[in-house]
């Protein structure tokens, strides 16, 4: 975003009658990213915030503002539309974002809590996009339950749990390493969920890792509760498509290619049957909804 | 249920305590090679003998090092096998150990010791529930916490429906009765209180996964000596419906309950049935009892097989064999329930007519008992049955719904394949890597309150709001219109519905029907496909009580669909000529 504020000097000098910025125009742009700061707040239903919106996509030295205004507190634009309303989050440094050790305390301490609850979101999200296309569609709505979560990713636990039996290696970690134990059975042997005193779900269950996961989702303007089956279900919204397609989705993928791994798919749509047998039964036997 | 369960050791468990973990190896390595006879020996004689104090690292049964043990056909390798997981064998190495006679044992011995070791690890809880409930604040002796404990197991094993496990409470109540009988004169809220104990100690509450692990050692196959983790669980807590906690018993737990059940499960079953009739038969009551019951943990055993296979169809078609294993699984099924209750029904003859004829009052109550027990049997075979015979319409509605979706061209990041696939089997200290680059990215920003001292006072001297009786205003919901996602349009369904319309004396090939389709319009081979797939399994009983004239049916001759976008059979497709009028007449 910063090249826009390094843009607007010269223009502003090409056309000073259009373009001078009066006070007035920089509190309706810092109005407007504070309403982007209310994740939960719809557009459609707070009219000076359409107007703003408006104003963003047809006043481009305002949008310029804006984008000023929301790099200088240390913000991202994803997308400014009236679907999304003012999509903005939290620069890598910034006071906005969000870190583990404040998400969930026992996660400095406990590399394997940390993993879980970051798989939690990683899953949740899988399952709210589950193709590659659901991702990429603006329009689609994806659906997800707690007790969902958990359960597809138990399932890919006991896929690779049965994989490693056929192949007869003792998945068992070494004591004195508990770094080189499998991530998968960090989540197989936790329970799911656990009985409490108060009738509340256990905090340390993988249910309970996932609820706080979709609450804190929720909180963040990126799911919205539909009801309570299964542990709770809910409806993801345009900014947690851009959220885990612009930012998430290809920080974590980085991060795997800096590791060494690579993952190859075929990059169309792998839920889709594949054309030949020979894959077919490669898929089956390996038991996972993708390519793998 | 075995009787005397009585070989204690030292506790070993949980992360509760720190104590132990070298001491369990040690002490499982010797029960491994040959203390099995010993202590059979001794429940036979000394029912109740109790183990070691908690800490002490000495095994029960003290054994010369290097001697060769006296019993067991195992003998041969005891001594290789005590070193092999004692705790001495790392931390300072006596030398005629690892330089000894015989080279260490390759990692193909090694596993088999390492499963058996696990078995092993498992009734450990068990024992361990003796050990400890000298601790408990009170006199808790008289009670023999293994047998409860087993009794729980059981008693959870056999609640356990199709769809939720067994409730809490339920199985509490059901345990007092047998620690009633244990101690009779105690009050009854002590009876509870064990029986809470022993299943929450069962669950392993204390612990963060409320499960157990215990510690072996293995060699790796470069031959360095390894000590692993091995984590189990017995009673697992499984959400219910309406947010209810559920109690399920784990494979594990039923192995230790009925014996090596790490068999296949339908020749097991097919074992125990001829025994339990050949029992019945000659009047055998007791040990047909015992038959019928581990029967019947078979039984659960196979339903649980099926709900997985179910739960995970529902959730991903493809994540499931369709092609081979399910529908093999499930004729296997049926046909084993067909088997069963035929066999169950006749069994159910014999008993009765045993619990009838009878004249001695203890077969009179056996027999009586072997009746409901192979009741419950029918019970659950039948429910069985009407699952599996939901399997087949669910797998094709899943179908519908997973695999007829749009094909869409564009393509991004594929969550599961690029991110979670690959991130599972990674070892932690990289995966977390991943997983905390997908957290810090993916979870939005939070917008900190900063507090004014100020504030706060005013914040603290502010009256609790009065609540209002019928609680707070309800939000207006956010309606969002869903756009109309409808597949295909109805020209094309008009389009299709007219290509199918054959006539009755010309039926055709699918691949044809394809192939014309693919000419007027590139969707409509989709919807002709999933037309054809459909009749398929002919609506025949609506036509027949709608008296229609005709039906479209389609028929799998074994000849394979050779086209571009689809697989399968390339099927017969055609139209069949109802007897309107003689099925107007069959009606009335």
């Amino acid at each position: 975003m910063t090249e826009h504020v390094e843009w607007s000097e010269p223009e502003a000098v090409a056309a000073p009658a259009s373009a001078a910025v009066t006070p007035a125009d920089a509190a309706d742009a810092a109005r407007l990213v504070a309403f982007g700061l209310q994740p939960k707040l719809q557009p459609a239903r707070d009219q000076e915030y359409g107007e703003l919106l408006r104003r963003y996509r047809e006043d481009p030295p305002f949008a310029r503002l804006a984008d000023a205004v929301a790099t200088g507190l240390g913000l991202v634009v994803l997308e400014v539309s009236p679907r999304a309303g003012m999509a903005v989050t939290a620069a890598e440094d910034s006071v906005f974002a969000v870190r583990m050790s404040d998400y969930a305390r026992r996660t400095s301490s406990d590399a394997g809590d940390r993993f879980l609850h970051g798989l939690a979101h990683l899953a949740v999200a899988a399952l709210a996009f589950p193709r590659p296309e659901d991702l990429a569609d603006d329009g689609y709505i994806g659906r997800v339950s707690v007790n969902g979560v958990d359960s597809f990713v138990r399932q890919a636990c006991r896929r690779l749990e049965e994989r490693a039996e056929e192949q007869g290696e003792n998945t068992d970690p070494a004591t004195d390493a508990p770094g080189l134990e499998a991530a998968w059975r960090i989540w197989a042997r936790r329970s799911a969920t656990g009985a409490t005193k108060d009738a509340r779900r256990l905090a340390g269950s993988t249910t309970g890792i996932v609820g706080k996961a979709v609450a804190f989702l929720t909180d963040s303007g990126f799911l919205q509760r539909t009801g309570d089956d299964n542990g709770g279900t809910y409806r993801t919204t345009a900014r947690y498509q851009l959220q885990v397609r612009d930012m998430a989705g290809s920080a974590a993928l980085a991060e795997l290619l800096e590791l060494g791994v690579v993952p190859v798919t075929d990059g169309t749509a792998t839920l889709l049957p594949a054309e030949d047998t020979d894959d077919l039964e490669l898929v089956a036997d390996a038991g996972l909804p993708f390519h793998s | 249920m075995p009787e005397g369960f009585a070989w204690v050791w030292g506790r070993a468990w949980g992360c509760r305590e720190r104590c132990a973990a070298a001491h369990l190896s040690l002490a499982a390595s010797r029960f491994a090679a040959w203390a099995r006879p010993v202590s059979e020996r001794w429940a036979r004689t000394r029912p109740g003998i109790r183990g070691p104090p908690r800490c002490d690292p000495r095994p029960r049964l003290p054994l010369p090092r290097g001697a060769p043990p006296p019993f067991g056909s195992l003998s041969e390798r005891g001594p290789n096998l005590c070193t092999v997981t004692s705790p001495a064998s790392t931390d300072s190495v006596p030398p005629q150990l690892s330089a000894g006679p015989r080279p260490a044992p390759g990692p193909a011995a090694d596993e088999g010791l390492a499963r058996r070791l696990r078995a092993l690890a498992c009734t450990a809880p068990l024992h361990d529930l003796d050990a400890r409930k000298a601790n408990l604040a009170g006199e808790y002796s008289v009670y023999g916490m293994a047998e409860i404990a087993l009794a729980a197991i059981d008693l959870v094993t056999l609640n356990m429906d199709f769809d939720t496990g067994a409730d809490h409470e339920q199985i509490v109540a059901r345990l007092v009765p047998r620690i009633a009988a244990q101690a009779p004169q105690r009050p009854a809220a002590e009876h509870e209180r064990v029986a809470r104990w022993v299943l929450e100690n069962l669950i392993n509450v204390g612990s963060v996964d409320r499960g157990f692990r215990a510690v072996y050692g293995t060699f790796a196959p470069d031959g360095t000596y390894v000590r692993r983790d091995y984590d189990f669980k017995l009673i697992e807590e499984v959400p219910g419906y309406g947010g209810g906690v559920y109690l399920r018993t784990t494979d594990e737990a039923v192995n230790v309950l009925v014996g090596a059940l790490d068999t296949d499960v339908t020749s097991a079953q097919i074992a125990a049935e001829v025994k339990l009739e050949v029992l019945i038969s000659r009047g055998r009551l007791a040990d047909a009892q015992l038959a019928a019951e581990q029967a019947r943990y078979r039984t659960v055993q196979y339903s649980e097989t099926l709900r997985k296979a179910l739960d995970a169809t529902r959730r991903n078609v493809r994540a499931v064999d369709w092609l081979h294993a399910v529908p093999d699984m499930i004729a296997e099924a049926l046909d084993h329930v067909a088997d069963r209750y035929r066999h169950e029904n006749a069994i159910l003859t014999n008993i009765r007519k045993a619990r009838d004829e009878s004249e001695e009052p203890e077969h009179k109550r056996r027999a009586a008992e072997l009746v409901d027990i192979v009741k419950d049997c029918i019970r659950r075979h039948t429910q069985l049955q009407s699952r599996l015979l939901e399997a087949g319409p669910l797998f094709r509605a899943e179908q519908d719904r997973q695999a007829f979706a749009t094909p869409a061209a564009e393509s991004g990041i594929d969550l599961y394949g690029h991110l979670v696939a690959p991130v599972l089997p990674m070892p932690l200290e990289q995966a977390v890597r991943v997983t905390d680059a997908f957290f810090a990215r993916g979870t939005g920003f939070r917008t900190r309150a900063s507090v004014r001292v100020g504030d706060l006072v005013d914040l603290l001297l502010t009256p609790p709001v009065e609540r209002e009786h019928l609680g707070a205003e309800m939000p207006e919901p956010d309606l969002i219109a869903t756009p109309d996602d409808s597949r295909f349009s109805e020209e094309q369904l008009a389009a299709a519905t007219e290509l199918l319309d054959l006539p009755a004396d010309a039926p055709r090939r699918l691949s044809g029907l394809l192939a014309e389709a693919r000419r007027q319009d590139p969707e409509l081979p989709y919807l002709v496909a999933l037309l054809a797939v459909h009749a398929a399994s002919p609506p025949v009983g609506t036509a027949y009580r709608q008296g229609e004239e005709k039906l479209l049916f389609a028929v799998d001759d074994g000849t394979e669909l050779d086209d571009a976008e689809f697989g399968g059979a390339d099927l017969i497709v055609g139209t069949a000529l109802l007897d309107a009028v003689g099925m107007a007449a069959d009606r009335s």
